[in-house]
C-alpha cells in the first residue's frame, strides 16, 4: 500500500501569474450550484411520474406540474439538460485548470459563459415551469412550444461553446508556455469532451436557428417532422458521450488514486479518448431505425459505426479495471476476483463510482441491444428505453456525478464531508433502488408497455404490467430518499461542516504514462480532419437531400 | 518502468485484439440474422403532404383491403388521438402492410409481439410489414408522446382463426 500511495509526483508548478485556485474555484461553484438545483427539481418531479406508475395519484400535485406529462417535461429538461450541461461545463475547466497547473485564459470569458447560459436558462424555464413546453426534453416537431424555451435552450448551447473556447485558448497558452511537453491526461480528456460536443452540437445548433426558433416566433409557417429528428439526434446520441465522458475522465485520471493505485495505461485512454472524438457522431440514426423517409442502407451504416464506438468503452473498461485491480493489490488483494473486495469501500466517492462502472456495464449491453438493426424492434419506444436512461444518464453519470461531489464541494469549501456514513447509505440506497426501478422498467418493455406515456390511466394497461408497475414506484421512492440524503449531506457540509478539508486534487499517477503514447496523440488536427470526413460520409448524402426536398408544411399545434 | 511499460503493452494488446473481434463478431451475427431472417426497417415510402391527407389516395378511404390471397393493406391515417381505422380483422396467417401517416404531430405505430414497431411522422408515409399467425386480439399502441390524452390513443388488430 505505502509504495503505491508515495507515487504521486508533484503536479506541474504554477507558472507566472495567476495560481489557478480562487476565482476559478468560484466559477466552477457557480455552475455546481445550478447543476444540483436542477437535479433537486428533477428528483422531485421524478418521484411523482414513478408513483404514477404505482397508481398513486399525490394530491396537490397539479399545484406544481399541470399534467403527467409536464412532470415528464420538466424531469427530462432539469436532469438531462441542466444538470448535466452545468455540471459539466463548471467540472472540466475545473479538472484542466488543476492538471495543467495554470488558471483558465480567461477568468472574465468564465463568468460570461455562466451568465449567458444563466440568462438562456432563465428564458427557457419561463415557458418549461409554466406549462407551456411540456414538449419533453426532445421537443420534436410539430409540438409547438413558446418560442423562448427554444431561444433559451439555444442560448445555453452557445455557452457550451464559450467553455470550449475558453479551455482551448488555455490549453493553447500552456503548450506555449511547456513546449514539448505531453498534454496532461485530465487536461485532454477534458478539451476532447468539449471538442466532441461542440462538433456534436452544431446539429441541434441548426435545428434550433433554421427550424424552430423561426417557425415557433411565426416567421415561417411550417416546419417538418423528418429533418428535425434528423438533425436532433445528430447532437442527441453524441450527447450522451458528452454525459459520459467527464464521469469516463474522473474514472480514468482520478479513481485510480482514491483507490490507492495507479492508471494502467496512459497510452490506452488517450487512444479510447480519440476514438470518441471521431465515433461519436456520425451514428445518430441509430435512434431513428423506426423512422419512415431514411433509406435502410444508411440505417445500416449508422449501426456498423455504432458498434465501432462500443470498442473504445470496452478499452475504457479494461484500462479502468485494471487500475481499480491496481489500487486493490497495492492494499493487499489477492486472487483473480477476490481483490476487487479490498478496494477502499469505506469512501463514499469510490463505491459511488465503482458501483456506476457496474451498472454501466449492464447499460452498456442494453445499449447495444437498442442499436442492433433488428432487435431494436422489440424495445423502440417501450419504457425500456427509460429504464436503459436510468442506468446510463441516471446513474453510470449521475451517480459518478454524485461521487465526485463527495470531493469536489469539500475541496471547493474547504470543509470535509459532513458525514461519510451517510454518504455511503446514499450510494448504496440508489443502487438499490435503480437496481428494482430499471429491471422493472426493462421487463415492462419487453413486454410491450409504451415509454411517456400516463400508463395508470392507459385503457389498454394489462394485467401483467400492472403485476410489475409496484417495484416502478418502490424503485423511485428508494431513488428519491437516496437523493435526498444527498443534498442533505452536501447542504451540511457548505453550512454546517467546522472540520477542515484540503484544497488540493491529486491526478493518478500511470504504469504506462504519457511518453509511451505516439506523437500522434497529441496532434488535434488529422483526429478533427478524420471526424469532420466521417460525420460527411454518414450523414452528407441523407442531410443533403432532404434540405433540398423538405416542403416544410406542417402547421404545428399545442396539444397538452 | 520501462519494464512494467512492455508488461502493460503486453497486457493492452492482449484486450486489445478480443476487443475489435468481438464487436466485429456482434456485427456479423447482426447482418446476417437481420437479413437472413428478410427483417426490413422502415424506409423511403414517399410523401404525403400533412394538410391534404384526407384528399391524399390512399388516404382518403382508411380502411382495411384485401390485395391478393392472404394478404391484407391497411390504410391507416393517425392523428390525436386516433387512429382511423381503430379496428383490423384478418384471418390468422394474414401477411398484413401498414400503411399510414400522421395529420397532425409524431406518432407511433406498435402492435406489442407483432414486430411492428415504426414511427407515424407528419408528411412522411409509413410501411412496415408483418404477418399474425396467432389468432387474438392485439393491441396497437401510439407510443410517440403526443399531447395530454397521448395514452387513450390505440386500435385492436383482431387476428379471427380460419373457419
Amino acid at each position: 500500500m505505502s509504495r503505491v500511495l508515495e507515487m504521486p509526483r508533484p503536479l506541474a508548478a504554477p507558472v507566472d501569474g495567476r495560481r489557478p485556485a480562487h476565482g476559478e474555484n468560484r466559477l466552477t461553484a457557480a455552475f455546481l450550484i445550478v447543476a444540483l438545483l436542477a437535479l433537486f427539481g428533477g428528483t422531485v418531479t421524478g418521484l411523482l411520474q414513478a408513483l404514477d406508475h404505482a397508481g398513486v395519484h399525490v394530491p396537490g400535485q397539479g399545484i406544481f406540474v399541470k399534467s403527467y406529462y409536464h412532470s415528464v417535461s420538466l424531469h427530462g429538461v432539469l436532469n438531462v439538460l441542466v444538470w448535466t450541461t452545468f455540471f459539466i461545463s463548471g467540472f472540466m475547466p475545473f479538472l484542466m485548470v488543476r492538471s495543467l497547473g495554470r488558471p483558465l485564459a480567461s477568468l472574465k470569458l468564465g463568468w460570461f459563459t455562466f451568465w449567458l447560459m444563466i440568462g438562456g436558462l432563465g428564458i427557457a424555464a419561463v415557458p418549461l415551469v409554466t406549462n407551456a413546453a411540456t414538449v419533453m426534453f426532445t421537443f420534436y416537431p410539430p409540438l409547438k412550444a413558446h418560442a423562448a424555451f427554444y431561444i433559451g435552450l439555444t442560448l445555453v448551447v452557445v455557452g457550451t461553446w464559450l467553455v470550449t473556447l475558453n479551455m482551448a485558448w488555455t490549453l493553447r497558452s500552456w503548450w506555449s508556455e511547456n513546449p514539448g511537453r505531453r498534454t496532461p491526461l485530465a487536461a485532454f480528456m477534458s478539451m476532447v469532451t468539449f471538442a466532441m460536443w461542440t462538433i456534436a452540437s452544431l446539429g441541434l445548433a441548426a435545428e434550433m436557428l433554421f427550424m424552430l426558433i423561426p417557425w415557433s416566433l411565426g416567421w415561417i409557417s411550417g416546419t417538418d417532422a423528418l429533418l428535425a429528428r434528423v438533425l436532433f439526434w445528430f447532437t442527441g446520441h453524441p450527447i450522451v458521450y458528452f454525459w459520459l465522458l467527464p464521469a469516463y475522465v474522473s474514472w480514468y485520471t482520478l479513481v485510480p488514486r482514491q483507490a490507492g493505485g495507479r492508471l494502467f495505461s496512459d497510452p490506452l485512454a488517450r487512444a479510447s479518448f480519440i476514438l470518441f472524438l471521431v465515433l461519436s457522431t456520425p451514428l445518430g440514426f441509430h435512434h431513428q431505425f423506426t423512422d419512415p423517409g431514411i433509406h435502410q442502407g444508411w440505417k445500416l451504416v449508422h449501426a456498423f459505426l455504432t458498434f465501432a464506438v462500443f470498442f473504445p468503452s470496452l478499452l475504457t473498461f479494461f484500462n479502468v479495471v485494471a487500475s481499480l485491480e491496481n489500487g486493490a493489490r497495492a492494499r493487499g488483494g489477492r486472487g483473480w476476483v477476490a481483490w476487487f473486495a479490498k478496494l477502499p469501500w469505506g469512501d463514499p466517492s469510490v463505491a459511488a463510482q465503482v458501483g456506476a462502472m457496474l451498472t454501466f456495464a449492464f447499460g452498456g449491453i442494453g445499449g447495444l441491444v437498442n442499436a442492433s438493426f433488428s432487435m431494436n424492434l422489440l424495445v423502440h419506444n417501450t419504457a425500456w428505453i427509460p429504464g436503459h436512461l436510468h442506468l446510463t444518464v441516471g446513474t453510470a453519470v449521475t451517480l459518478s456525478f454524485m461521487g465526485i461531489t463527495y470531493w469536489l464541494v469539500p475541496t471547493l469549501r474547504g470543509r470535509a464531508l459532513w458525514s461519510r456514513r451517510m454518504a455511503l447509505g446514499q450510494v448504496w440506497l440508489w443502487l438499490i433502488g435503480m437496481v428494482i426501478f430499471s429491471n422493472a422498467l426493462h421487463r415492462l418493455g419487453l413486454m410491450g408497455m409504451p415509454r411517456r406515456t400516463q400508463i395508470s390511466l392507459a385503457p389498454y394497461l394489462t394485467a401483467e404490467w400492472k403485476a410489475l408497475l409496484p417495484l416502478v414506484g418502490i424503485g423511485g421512492m428508494l431513488l428519491f430518499v437516496s437523493a435526498m440524503l444527498y443534498f442533505l449531506n452536501l447542504a451540511l457540509t457548505v453550512f454546517a461542516s467546522r472540520q477542515a478539508c484540503g484544497g488540493e486534487v491529486l491526478f493518478a499517477e500511470a504504469l504506462s504514462g504519457a511518453d509511451h503514447a505516439p506523437v500522434l496523440f497529441d496532434r488535434w488536427k488529422p483526429w478533427l480532419v478524420l471526424a469532420f470526413v466521417l460525420i460527411a460520409l454518414a450523414y452528407g448524402p441523407s442531410l443533403l437531400q432532404l434540405a433540398v426536398t423538405t416542403p416544410f408544411d406542417a402547421p404545428g399545434l399545442r396539444v397538452w | 518502468m520501462r519494464k512494467s511499460g512492455t508488461t502493460v503493452y503486453l497486457y493492452e494488446l492482449a484486450w486489445i485484439l478480443p476487443s475489435i473481434a468481438i464487436p466485429v463478431g456482434m456485427l456479423a451475427a447482426l447482418t446476417v440474422t437481420a437479413f437472413g431472417a428478410g427483417m426490413h426497417l422502415p424506409s423511403v415510402a414517399g410523401r404525403v403532404s400533412p394538410t391534404k391527407v384526407a384528399q391524399t389516395a390512399p388516404f382518403d378511404q382508411p380502411g382495411v383491403v384485401q390485395v391478393g390471397p392472404g394478404r391484407y393493406e391497411v390504410r391507416m391515417t393517425s392523428q390525436i388521438w386516433s387512429y382511423a381505422p381503430n379496428e383490423i380483422r384478418v384471418p390468422t396467417g394474414s401477411t398484413v402492410t401498414f400503411i399510414a401517416t400522421s395529420k397532425d404531430v409524431v406518432h407511433g405505430l406498435f402492435v406489442p409481439g407483432a414486430n411492428v414497431n415504426a414511427m407515424l411522422l407528419p408528411g412522411q408515409i409509413t410501411r412496415v410489414t408483418a404477418r399474425f399467425d396467432k389468432a387474438g386480439e392485439y393491441p396497437l399502441l401510439c407510443h410517440e408522446y403526443c399531447g395530454i390524452a397521448h395514452h387513450t390513443m390505440w386500435a385492436r388488430v383482431i387476428v379471427e382463426p380460419r373457419s
